[in-house]
């Protein structure tokens, strides 16, 4: 169920754009702000809300990286992998925080923590390689800093 | 505007693409992603051609220019197809002899690119790894086969407006998915095919249900008309002539349906050849009587189990027959009719034409009722569908038909739909409301079961069952408290506008909001919404017909239609939607009791002796027994012999207990039909008949529009056309009939009626025409009627009010719920045809009774379970499906299940004027089963 607050905040959204469908991604960054994902019946209460058919919204939520579309590990960390970074060791990097927490590319640790992943680019080429880890930029990475960034999440 | 193509100057339309303009020169450029019906994307490219500019433009979406110079076919073109073709096949299954639309269809877009540039992907890194999906009933997707054309996606949404399809991923994982990329079996898809029509490779493939392909040009195109609802579309049947097989059908354009089908239309079509088709005439034999049921499920001994082989078991029935010829059958059959006619006379004998025979066949069995049996004791199924309507529409305006067409919404302001199921009961009308909405007609539903056309609607009320009158009074007693009607329209083109006024003063929405359970400022908001609409349609169905106050219902929707001006104009007017794909016409031709051909009153002696010299037979002067009325004097003894001709009264009349006494009571009784229905079990003689599938003849749709359907197969063992077997019959009793096709007896037909009178077989050209048509040979007919006077005695329409009064049976301690019933969109009335066609059985398989969750558990009831369902008059045993889509305190039972019959339960009580029964409203309860 979306929160009252949460939907108050979608129509209010809505009032911003001349076509309430315009509202869609910022309706879908809400309710994955309380959810954490965006689950089929939220889809379909979304799609209720703002008038659009639910397989609109799904495209949408498949579409986008940062839309899960079933419940995630508490933290993303994702490696940029396009050619200025990959040419700075990106891809060895990868491959050796996948060793580190034991777990591969896509597939969550066990323990629900964490899951790698890797990123087209993020603008970041100045400093890489690079890596995102939920909402933060870490740049100049090697194994240690990275292994340590990522050892410190809860 | 002048453009040239190719060196070639050509005159294109303002607006046209240069892919319209090339067409229109037949000039071919290749397409993928590109269908004419649907809003161009433009996204496959291989459309390309060259317009002096830096890049190619694509031609589908490109519009022309004034003086453009184009050039579809030079070397880089061509190369540049070959390449993106090349591309394509890459990714395309490795096996392309296997490729299933090939098969299936035989029209790979895609491949006949890769034939055209010898491009089969073999020079690329193969692509793989994209799985199938073998979910649905109808068809197969392969998504390593799809190009993200996006064309079924907007045939979908465009076309058949049911938005299910979509794409999921990005990039190189894009698939196409359905619903929340749920499998396609289990998403809200209806089964109508229309993706797998549009799709250019073998993605989404029809499975298969007519043998295989062979090359397609083997195969002979028949037009023809779906042989199911009211909505009458018009297709093509791809027919194997050697094998004797219709291998797919194909949505046809016209101006009814512009190709689209439904489930059934598309996929239904297979129970004409059905290994249960009867094939030799078969007479009971002298150890079987006296008569009654002789299945298991017609005794009445339901175990609410399907057979085995099939719904009936034959076995159970056939050892009560005895084959015979067709001389042996018919004299006997003549015989025994004679008898009764002289002895008991010609009021003892009735005749059941059907809605699903033809515009001819429906006049020559009437006219063998009237001229040979000597009574007006015939009637069909008209009369458990919109016999109240047509009451009430003949005394309000004048004429029993529609007034517009169903297609007419498009330039509608708002619709009324009122009580009907219309995605399920007129599935391709459906899209057309949908569509009309999209782009802005307000839709205003009304009806106790929240149907799928809800979702689509502007204004949904939830009214209690049996409380329409009350509501459409509350209605207009708004709009003219509002002053939104039409004074004008009123004075000048009605009468009795003073009686309504002082009814309707009675039901403030106060008043008729608890009646009806409905919010009393909803129903101002529906009196507005409708009343302010420059021009409305009252479209409606079975859930205003089919009651004890059925007129009633219809007066008061065409008393709404009038106060607010809303006849005579474009996107107004009355559409009852009519069920069969021929109710309309064997209404026009006669089929019912107080009536000749075209409404004429058998009561009128003018008109009688008009009909006396083209018969050259005395007439009866009274009008005769309708369908439940005749069910019931066989019971009393006074009806004795009935012929039956297509129509199955054990199943489709209500109180199922009433009738098989009826039935069993007859002295004689023949049924000529294509299959052993329930009610053969009680005839002495059964001829094996021809489906549709089998005969030439014409129907008429809802919209009025008569058009042919044509013979696709060869009829099974010796089963005959019905048209002779009646002549023959009527041969045989003293009354010769001869005629040398279906068209002389059209024009004999045509000739005794006004609405007909122009038309013929010759003139009814591709895709029909409406009636009347004063000119059919330039003319399509009018869309809209009525615009300057109605056909009444003084022209003008008649207000009829109507006082709202509880139902017959209303629910109570023992009864607590009031059944509700009607149809599914796979099936059809007593599910002879479709219960018989592989896909509709395969996804609609079995009965059920559904009911609010709400009521469920207040009754520790759950989905899944089995209960029995009992009335006053009967019980049946069946799952249970929870659903809010049925309202509190009711519950809804298909009609098509022999083997839990819905009528076993219904009310035999009838509408006082138009004699429909009681079948939406009883008492029932409901409890778990043993
Ligand atoms: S079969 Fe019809 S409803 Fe189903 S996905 Fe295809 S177009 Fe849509
Ligand atoms: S809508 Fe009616 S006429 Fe059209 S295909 Fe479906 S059943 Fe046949
Ligand atoms: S047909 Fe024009 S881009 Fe696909």
């Amino acid at each position: 169920m979306i929160s009252t607050g949460t939907r108050s905040k979608i129509e209010a959204e809505m009032e911003r754009y001349p076509q309430k469908r315009g509202a869609l991604l910022p309706a879908l960054y809400l309710v994955q702000a309380e959810h954490g994902y965006v689950s089929s019946d939220t889809v379909r209460e979304l799609a209720e809300i703002m008038g659009l058919h639910p397989v609109e919204v799904m495209e949408v939520v498949t579409f986008y990286n940062l839309f899960f579309d079933r419940p995630q590990p508490r933290h993303h960390a994702s490696v940029c992998t396009n050619l200025p970074c990959s040419l700075r060791g990106a891809r060895v990097l990868l491959a050796q925080l996948e060793e580190h927490v034991g777990s591969k590319v896509g597939e969550p640790t066990d323990d629900g923590r964490l899951v790698l992943g890797h990123e087209e680019c993020l603008g970041a080429c100045a400093f890489a390689p690079m890596m995102r880890v939920d909402d933060a930029y870490h740049e100049d990475l090697d194994l240690e800093h990275a292994k340590s960034i990522l050892d410190a999440l809860e | 505007m002048r453009i040239t193509i190719d060196g070639r100057e050509i005159e294109a339309r303002e607006g046209a693409t240069i892919f319209d303009a090339a067409g229109a020169a037949g000039i071919d450029i290749p397409v993928l992603c590109h269908d004419p019906r649907l809003d161009p994307v433009g996204v496959c490219r291989l459309c390309v051609v060259d317009v002096g500019e830096r890049v190619l433009a694509a031609a589908c979406v490109r519009r022309c220019e004034p003086g453009m110079e184009v050039r579809t076919n030079t070397s880089d073109i061509e190369a540049d197809r070959a390449v993106l073709t090349e591309l394509l096949m890459s990714e395309q299954p490795a096996d392309h002899e296997a490729d299933r639309r090939e098969r299936a269809f035989g029209d790979n877009a895609l491949l006949a690119c890769a034939r055209r540039y010898d491009a089969w992907g073999d020079s690329l890194p193969r692509g793989g790894g994209r799985a199938d999906d073998t979910s649905s009933s109808v068809i197969h997707v392969d998504h390593q086969a799809c190009i993200l054309c996006d064309r079924c996606i907007r045939a979908c949404d465009e076309l058949q407006n049911n938005e299910v399809i979509g794409r999921t991923g990005k990039g190189h994982d894009s698939r196409i998915a359905f619903d929340l990329d749920v499998p396609m079996g289990q998403s809200t898809c209806v089964s109508c095919g229309e993706c797998a029509a549009v799709c250019p490779t073998g993605a989404l493939v029809d499975v298969a249900i007519g043998p295989e392909l062979r090359p397609r040009d083997e195969l002979e195109a028949v037009d023809s008309v779906c042989p199911y609802c009211g909505v009458g579309c018009a297709l093509t049947y791809h027919v194997d002539r050697e094998r004797n097989a219709i291998v797919f059908a194909e949505g046809r354009e016209s101006p009814g349906n512009r190709q689209r089908l439904c489930v059934k239309g598309r996929y239904g079509w297979d129970y004409a050849a059905h290994p249960q088709r009867l094939r030799v005439p078969l007479i009971r034999r002298d150890d079987a009587y006296p008569k009654g049921a002789l299945s298991k499920d017609v005794r009445g001994e339901h175990d609410g189990r399907r057979k085995p082989g099939g719904i009936v078991d034959y076995d159970e029935v056939l050892p009560a027959f005895r084959e015979a010829t067709w001389d042996e059958a018919l004299d006997l059959v003549a015989e025994r009719l004679s008898t009764i006619r002289d002895r008991d006379g010609p009021d003892a004998l009735a005749g059941f034409g059907s809605a699903k025979c033809s515009n001819e066949e429906a006049y020559l069995f009437q006219k063998l009722v009237r001229a040979c049996f000597g009574t007006n004791n015939v009637d069909h199924c008209t009369r458990l569908c919109h016999a109240s309507s047509v009451a009430a529409l003949l005394e309000g305006i004048g004429s029993g038909a529609v007034t517009t067409t169903y297609g007419d919404i498009a330039n509608a302001g708002a619709a009324l739909l009122a009580g009907t199921n219309t995605t399920a009961n007129h599935p391709v009308a459906a899209t057309f409301f949908k569509e009309a909405r999209k782009r802005g007609t307000k839709l205003i539903v009304v009806d106790p079961r929240r149907e799928a056309i809800a979702e689509h609607a502007d204004h949904y009320c939830r009214i209690k069952p049996g409380t329409d009158v009350a509501f459409y009074n509350a209605m207009m007693q708004v709009i003219i408290e509002e002053e939104l009607g039409d004074r004008a329209f009123i004075e000048e083109r009605t009468e009795n506008y003073d009686a309504l006024a002082t009814l309707v003063a009675d039901y403030p929405p106060e008043r008729a909001g608890a009646i009806c359970g409905v919010e009393p400022d909803d129903i101002r908001a529906v009196a507005r919404a409708f009343g302010s609409a420059d021009s409305a349609i009252v479209f409606w169905g079975m859930g205003i017909s089919q009651h004890v106050y059925g007129t009633n219902n219809a007066r008061c929707l065409i008393a709404l239609a009038l106060l607010t001006g809303n006849i005579g104009k474009a996107g107004a007017g009355l559409h009852p939607l009519r069920g069969q794909n021929n109710v309309q016409g064997a209404s026009d031709a006669g089929l019912i009791p107080m009536v000749y051909p075209d409404y004429q009153s058998v009561e009128d002696p003018a008109i009688r002796e008009k009909f006396e010299s083209a018969w050259g037979r005395e007439l009866s002067p009274q009008r005769g027994l309708t369908v439940v009325e005749i069910a019931h004097a066989a019971l009393e003894g006074s009806v004795k012999g009935m012929y039956i001709m297509g129509e199955n009264p054990f199943l489709s009349d209500p109180n199922v207990n009433k009738v098989r006494k009826a039935l069993s009571n007859l002295d004689f009784l023949v049924v000529q039909d294509i299959f052993l229905t329930e009610t053969a079990e009680f005839a002495d003689v059964i001829l094996p008949a021809s489906s549709y599938m089998e005969k030439l003849g014409t129907y008429t749709n809802t919209d009025r529009r008569v058009q042919i359907g044509r013979p696709v197969l060869e009829m099974p063992g010796e089963a005959r056309l019905d048209w002779e077997v009646v002549c023959d019959v009527s041969t045989r009793m003293g009354f010769p009939m001869d005629y040398a096709s279906p068209s002389e007896i059209f024009d004999e037909f045509a000739g005794l009626t006004n609405a007909y009178a122009t038309l013929s077989h010759d003139n009814l050209g591709a895709v029909g025409k409406l009636w009347p048509n004063p000119d059919p040979e330039r003319d399509d007919g009018p869309v809209v009627l009525f615009d300057d006077a109605f056909p009444t005695e003084n022209g003008r329409a008649k207000f009829v009010p109507a006082e709202w009064t509880a139902a017959r049976e209303l629910p109570d301690d023992d009864y607590p719920f009031v059944l509700n019933t009607g149809r599914l969109l796979e099936h059809w009335h007593t599910g002879v045809m479709t219960r018989r066609t592989r896909v509709l059985d395969a996804i609609a398989p079995e009965a059920f009774v559904a009911m609010h969750p709400d009521d469920g558990s207040a009754n520790g009831l759950s989905d899944g379970d089995n209960v029995t369902v009992e009335s006053r008059r009967g019980s049946v045993t069946l799952r249970l499906r929870l659903t809010t889509r049925e309202c509190r305190g009711a519950v809804f039972m298909p009609i098509h299940f022999r083997e839990a019959a819905a009528n076993l339960l219904t009310l035999d009580e009838l509408d006082p004027d138009g004699k429909i029964p009681e079948f939406k409203f009883c008492a029932v309860r409901v409890s778990a089963a043993g």
